[in-house]
């Protein structure tokens, strides 16, 4: 049913409709308002769950990881500082192969504070073993919640995956959305059922102590699975768009970028401005494309190769960065296309950090210095601001 | 993904044979709380010497539905796991136990085990206090006593060790107003038996503090552990006790030793008998001894 709708209501009912046992959360936000209704759903009797209402970010996710250890669906959702305080369980979870969603509300981090979106938070979670997937808009969020938990419990994959959407851009934002009926959702996700779970009647041991002699091939297994989930994400995008009609690119969408010679690549909320910047560039004679990344991890190298391979130019617009290293996805990007022939350069423009408002103007301004070639920079940035170094 | 399959008839719970030191006072008290538990159970175990001792994979001590997860998070762990069996219409056939050592409850995990307590969760929480961090090496926690030398806490020309008294966790746990709090002793054993069946047979949070000798932590003959245990007991330092809805129920009434012979024969201790600043510390420790003795009755 089409609904003008809240994107963290939207978040909430789909949720709802993916039958989680266990939800726990502590509030932070932005995700304040995902948590807020699906405690009324709750309440209301709508969705059939136990609501764990927690001391601290670090409780929620253990909460959820002896949940699914026990054979129930679980759910949380977090953001920046309730997300560096999951961390420890984060890791964990993957490591123990306990399949689970958490929604990464995206916002910056501490210190100075901010509450406003930017992408460092689930980005610093980039090697812990969970799936992210970023969402473009709310129709995108809700829809990815599904293929997650699919993805998720698929046999071949076991790993927990964290759905990222941008804070208040997205959780705050009022959007038309389709929100599928329960028949829909039920049909599509089947419940839950764990190879493994804690059960008298068939007792594991669950976490236990690896030395040296098992640890490495644990750890290959999860990368090789991790991997792997990259097909699984494709088919699950392939099996969404037939039951709902709806889609909206597997790991990476493309937008004209068939004959571009500069392609601008991003993730998240802000793909939906560069999308209309692009129109606008063409409308001006200049081939700009846009790819999105859909799938962070696994990170679609091979995907990127062929995407980005005719390109003169890649412009990597980043709500994040790897501070005294470099931009994140810019420098998987460049380790995904070394060695290709005819590589184009690939620019990295830090933009957006801390909810700064990302405007035609600060494309305007990435676009003009890649061409004058420089290679790494901020963009949008107030220099009269800058304290002398 | 890897797991081990044991029986609870080859195992009753907790299996022997794991890598526990010689006289483990924490092996043989979770032997006795597993016999109490039975099979129809799930065990949540913090990181420490009984996840370490009991699980090296792909071995397992563990006959039960065994999990652990981090050091601090035991609680909240146990918490998810008794949620999802509450919403699986499980729980009133299987019981949630965990496990933790002093710094896993005392310590670093203090916030979810009290999260564990407010949200009413029916889970049994046993806590194993050998009185410091002794997985890592004995290292100073906030169950260490007074006066007592860690590694971390260690005598010195300028120092007699632990300069604090024990957090007193059990008061803390009853100030919750849970259903059941008791302290036992590994040994007494059938006083740990009584305990852990009371506390399987009531629902909500129980807290059970166990106080667990341990040879190579407390510096003390490994054959002595029961004796040591005992003369804890015996002098006031380890007061037993019951609380019920936040009130003290039953106390163990004790012989009242002199706190000497319970220390004289443990190396964290040495230290107090062989400067005049050590000897000083000597009452005061009989002090805290007389001071639970008067605030529990211990002595008729």
């Amino acid at each position: 049913m089409r609904k003008m709708i809240e994107g963290s209501r939207a978040v909430a009912e789909v949720v709802g409709l993916c039958r989680p046992e266990v939800i726990s959360a502590y509030p932070i936000t932005p995700q304040t308002h995902i948590v807020e209704e699906l405690s009324q759903l709750v309440a209301d009797g709508d969705i059939d769950a136990e609501y764990v209402r927690v001391e601290s970010e670090h409780s929620a996710a253990s909460v959820c990881l002896g949940g699914v250890a026990a054979g129930s669906r679980s759910y949380s959702a977090t953001t920046s500082q309730g997300l560096m305080l999951m961390a420890e369980v984060l890791y964990n979870i993957a490591g123990m192969r306990l399949p689970l969603v958490i929604t990464g509300v995206n916002r910056a981090l501490s210190a100075p504070l901010s509450i406003w979106n930017d992408h460092q938070d689930t980005l610093a979670l980039r090697d812990s073993g969970w799936l992210q997937l970023y969402a473009e808009n709310n129709q995108e969020a809700l829809d990815m919640h599904v293929q997650a938990y699919k993805i998720s419990e698929d046999d071949r994959v076991l790993l927990p995956i964290l759905v990222c959407m941008d804070g208040f851009i997205l959780t705050h934002t009022y959007e038309t959305v389709d929100v599928p009926t329960q028949e829909e959702v039920d049909a599509f996700l089947p419940p839950y059922r764990p190879l493994y779970r804690l059960d008298p009647d068939d007792p594991y041991t669950l976490g236990a102590f690896a030395g040296p002699e098992m640890y490495h091939e644990i750890r290959y297994e999860i990368q090789r699975d991790a991997l792997a989930a990259k097909a699984v994400v494709k088919e699950v995008a392939r099996d969404f768009q037939a039951a709902f009609g709806r889609w909206m690119g597997d790991v990476v969408e493309a937008y004209q970028c068939d004959d571009a010679e500069t392609i601008y690549v991003a993730m998240g909320s802000v793909i939906g401005t560069m999308k209309e910047w692009v129109d606008a560039r063409r409308a001006q004679g200049e081939k700009a494309g846009v790819l999105k990344l859909r799938c962070f991890r696994p990170f679609p190298a091979e995907e990127l190769r062929q995407a980005l391979a005719g390109a003169k130019r890649v412009v990597v617009l980043e709500k994040a960065l790897s501070v005294g290293g470099y931009g994140i996805l810019a420098a998987e990007i460049r380790a995904a296309l070394y060695g290709q022939p005819n590589t184009p350069p690939v620019h990295c423009a830090a933009i957006g950090l801390g909810g700064r408002d990302v405007t035609f103007d600060t494309l305007d301004e990435t676009e003009k210095r890649a061409a004058a070639g420089e290679m790494d920079f901020f963009a949008g940035l107030r220099t009269e601001l800058l304290e002398a170094s | 993904m890897s797991a081990t399959a044991f029986t609870y008839e080859t195992s009753r719970g907790f299996f022997p044979g794991h890598r526990a030191c010689a006289g483990c006072g924490q092996s043989a008290a979770v032997r006795i709380v597993m016999e109490m538990v039975g099979p129809r159970c799930v065990v949540v175990n913090a990181t420490g010497c009984l996840e370490v001792f009991s699980t090296p994979h792909p071995e397992s001590a563990w006959g039960v539905p065994w999990i652990h997860s981090l050091f601090e998070n035991a609680p909240a762990v146990a918490s998810g796991v008794e949620a999802a069996l509450k919403q699986q219409g499980k729980l009133d056939d299987v019981r949630v136990v965990a496990f933790g050592g002093d710094g896993a409850t005392l310590d670093i995990g203090f916030g979810a085990l009290s999260g564990m307590f407010e949200r009413n969760h029916d889970v049994a929480y046993f806590c194993m206090d050998n009185e410091a961090y002794m997985n890592t090496g004995v290292q100073r926690s906030g169950s260490t006593p007074f006066a007592a030398s860690t590694t971390t806490s260690p005598a010195g020309r300028e120092s007699f060790g632990e300069d604090r008294p024990k957090k007193d966790l059990p008061a803390i746990a009853a100030a919750h107003g849970i259903p059941y709090v008791a302290t036992a002793s590994m040994s007494y054993f059938a006083d740990l038996r009584r305990k852990a069946k009371k506390a399987l047979s009531v629902r909500g949070p129980k807290y059970v503090q166990v106080h667990v000798p341990c040879p190579p932590g407390w510096g003390y003959d490994e054959k002595m552990t029961v004796d040591m245990g005992k003369l804890a007991v015996e002098c006031g330092l380890y007061p037993i006790v019951e609380w019920e809805n936040g009130e003290v129920v039953r106390v163990r009434k004790i012989k009242k030793i002199p706190v000497e012979d319970y220390l004289k024969p443990q190396g964290r201790f040495r230290h107090l008998f062989r400067t005049e600043q050590g000897k000083a510390q000597i009452p005061k420790i009989q002090e805290l001894a007389d001071a639970n003795i008067r605030k529990y009755g211990l002595v008729d």
